[in-house]
């Protein structure tokens, strides 16, 4: 009955839509979480007016003043590449929910390579970066872009390794199989998630998704006390907002998202107990923790200079990626798995 | 946009082989400055760039020359030590203490030993004060944002206790020539000392935060090395020096105010790269915080300033005199020709010094290294420009 009327065409189309209607609102929502958490995290209050109880308007209001402000296209700027980096950003990063599952049938589109799909549609975006770069006629954009490309090309081989060792394990690329797998080992009632036997692989995803994000301590293509804002140093009003802030909250929860239903069980529950609780409530639950995550380490570390960030990637997390995709094949001969 | 970057048959055509075999690809030209976060103030940096390589970096100081050389010989003497601390803003106490001791010297005058100890105290609060500073912003300037909030949080108390005497945050001509403007208020000893005691709880924090950090090591090891020999005939000085591995401090060098009475180390760093130069700047807040402590403790009862006449005329004379400001050696030169201003005021600032060797760090680094590098220069513009 339930996925009868999930199916119809229309349902489709209106959860298409609120997913999108929903993306905004929840990267002003997590924007005002960040300056919380990171302002308590610094011995501060953080934002305590706007809107009342504690600043929860404080984003809103951003987000007005960015509409208000003008927006200025530099004279020597690519007019029609300088305004469309927006559009190329927040699809990339807009593009990941279609297959985040919120349940076994509650799902835009469930594709066979969801995993695939998801790591695709994440490295658009860098695309918006290196168009914005090369639009603006400015020497510290034109840098920032070329940091963001060649961080890209060395992070996403990780990230695809890492998740290939979740793919294995679940025997699909289908993000739906892959919480159902997760649903298979009970302990005294407990779902237990792929994570115990890829914490290896956790740690390289949440490191190279850090780092396909660009936030600190990747953030070398935006190092603001180098390049003043990367590829964005051009950009005022509404365009930077959506080409940097908006993109980079949305792919943060997008990826969150992903990472939480690859390592920690998506939408199941935590107990058999509690299967009453919707797999949404499971699935904002777990992204949020990785939110948090990457949120404290935002506000914690110093950002490395970009060539140990390569020597990082190909010496460090690709060969320990490739032992990790190893060590789930030998568990893989396991009868446990 | 054509003229920035080559189209592929042009770059092909210009592109030629360097000496060791390799594409040699087209230098660039980027300005740095003067309004640029890594510099902090208005100093102004030419990068010659090879990709992100430096080729070839400038220094262009002058932005915020306000003429303070100038400013003296209109000033009576009383009136100078206000206009000192406003040349490196940071450590106002610090810049006013040598232009009093020059003063006094000419003058004979003789100071109250009350007045010698809170000139100790103020002048080690300052530069934990201007140490702090440093050590958060140059987290920042790494890309950690947590270190200045932290830095700021113990700034705060010491802050406090430096207002409650002076009345200022930032400018305090506070120093007269033979002493202070006023005695201290009841309960400066114990706001001090409060302040002293959270600071000392916190450096481990610190350490922790960045000293103890792999990221930050990858950034600062081996980053911006000074070697000893040219930073001595740069006439660099203060903890970029000691870092460099030369102990040399006017606090025990030649030592002024009481400091040969107090039990402090000078710490000196072994290879002279960034990160020495920071874990300098934490060692001597550490040493500070002694020599505060101590001063509090024996702090003399009495006057707080000597015998000095209404109208303050030098007798005709020339006289240097030094201090080791929180940034380095700090020294006025006053030529006085008996009348109550003096005829010619010459200061040495240390940030200029100290920001006159940095083309021969900059020249091989990367583009991030350059943060690195200047970060851990601490200068103040208004002190390299004055």
């Amino acid at each position: 009955m339930i996925a009868e009327i999930l199916g119809n065409g229309y349902v489709q189309l209106g959860m298409k839509l609120g997913v999108l209607m929903i993306l905004l609102p929840a990267t002003l929502a997590l924007g005002w979480v960040e300056l919380k958490i990171g302002a308590h995290m610094q011995a501060r209050m953080g934002p305590m007016y706007p809107g009342g109880f504690h600043g929860w308007a404080q984003t809103l209001a951003d987000g007005i003043k960015f509409v208000l402000k003008e927006n200025i296209i530099p004279k020597n700027a690519d007019k029609s590449v300088f305004s469309m980096v927006p559009y190329v950003t927040m699809l990339g990063a807009a593009l990941i929910y279609v297959v985040i599952p919120a349940g076994e049938n509650l799902v835009i589109e469930n594709l066979e390579v969801g995993v695939f799909y998801v790591l695709a549609a994440s490295s658009i975006g860098v695309i918006g970066v290196l168009m914005a770069g090369w639009a603006s006629a400015n020497k510290y954009s034109m840098m920032g872009a070329l940091r963001a490309a060649a961080q890209l090309i060395a992070y996403e081989l990780p990230l695809v390794l890492a998740a290939a060792a979740v793919a294995m394990m679940a025997g699909s690329l289908s993000l739906v199989d892959i919480v159902e797998g997760q649903k298979q080992i009970v302990l005294a009632g407990f779902y237990i998630p792929f994570l115990p036997f890829q914490i290896i692989g956790f740690v390289i995803f949440l490191i190279a998704a850090t780092a396909e994000m660009t936030r600190p301590p990747f953030d070398m293509p935006v190092a603001e006390a180098e390049l003043i804002t990367g590829a964005f140093t051009e950009y005022t009003g509404i365009r930077f907002a959506f080409s940097l802030f908006a993109a980079e909250y949305i792919t943060m929860i997008g990826l969150s998202a992903f990472g939480a239903t690859m390592f920690l069980g998506g939408y199941a529950p935590l107990h058999t107990a509690l299967e009453f609780i919707p797999g949404i409530v499971w699935l904002l639950a777990k992204t949020g923790t990785i939110l948090f995550l990457l949120i404290w380490i935002r506000w914690t570390f110093p950002r490395l200079r970009e060539d140990q960030l390569q020597k990082f990637a190909w010496k460090v997390l690709i060969p320990l990626s490739l032992v990790n995709i190893f060590i789930t094949g030998a568990l893989k001969l396991t009868p446990w798995i | 946009m054509s003229s920035l970057i080559p189209t592929t048959d042009r770059w092909l055509s210009e592109a030629r082989l360097s000496g060791d075999g390799t594409l040699r690809t087209e230098e660039m030209v980027l300005n740095i400055g003067p309004q640029h976060p890594a510099t902090h103030g208005v100093l102004r940096v030419v990068v010659t760039l090879d990709g992100e390589k430096i080729v070839e970096a400038k220094p262009v100081i002058g932005y915020m020359h306000r003429g303070h050389e100038k400013l003296f010989e209109q000033r009576d003497f009383r009136q100078i030590t206000n206009l000192c601390s406003r040349m490196d803003w940071l450590s106002g106490i610090n810049n006013e203490i040598p232009a009093s001791l020059a003063v006094e010297r000419l003058m004979e005058i003789e100071v109250p030993r009350r007045a010698t100890f809170l000139r100790v105290i103020m002048a080690e609060i300052n530069r934990i004060l201007n140490h702090l500073m440093f050590t958060g912003s140059f987290g920042l300037e790494l890309g950690a944002t947590t270190p200045v909030m932290y830095a700021f949080r113990e700034r705060e108390l010491l802050q406090s206790a430096m207002e409650m005497a002076t009345g200022g945050r930032l400018h305090f001509g506070f120093i007269r020539p033979g002493g202070l403007k006023e005695d201290v208020p009841r309960g400066f000893v114990d706001l001090a000392l409060r302040g002293i005691r959270q600071l000392q709880r916190a450096i481990p924090d610190y350490e922790d935060l960045l000293i103890g950090n792999e990221i930050f090591k990858a950034r600062t090891v081996g980053v911006g090395l000074l070697d000893p020999d040219l930073a001595v005939e740069y006439g660099v000085s203060g903890p970029i020096l000691r870092a460099s591995g030369v102990p040399y401090d006017v606090r025990k060098a030649e030592p002024y105010l009481n400091y040969n009475e107090f039990d402090f180390n000078i710490p000196v760093g072994l290879h002279g790269d960034s990160f020495d130069r920071y874990w300098v700047l934490i060692q001597e807040m550490k040493e500070s915080a002694k020599i505060v402590e101590q001063a509090l403790m024996g702090l003399p009862s009495g006057s707080h300033i000597g015998q000095v006449p209404k109208r303050l005329t030098v007798p005709k004379g020339a006289i240097w005199a030094k201090a080791e400001n929180p940034l380095g050696e700090l020294g006025y030169y006053i030529v006085s020709d008996g009348d109550s201003r003096p005829y010619r005021m010459k200061a040495r600032t240390p940030s200029f010094s100290n920001i006159s060797v940095v083309p021969h760090m900059l020249r091989g680094a990367y583009v991030p290294d350059m943060v690195a590098v200047l970060g851990s220069m601490f200068f103040v513009v208004g002190d390299i420009d004055r």
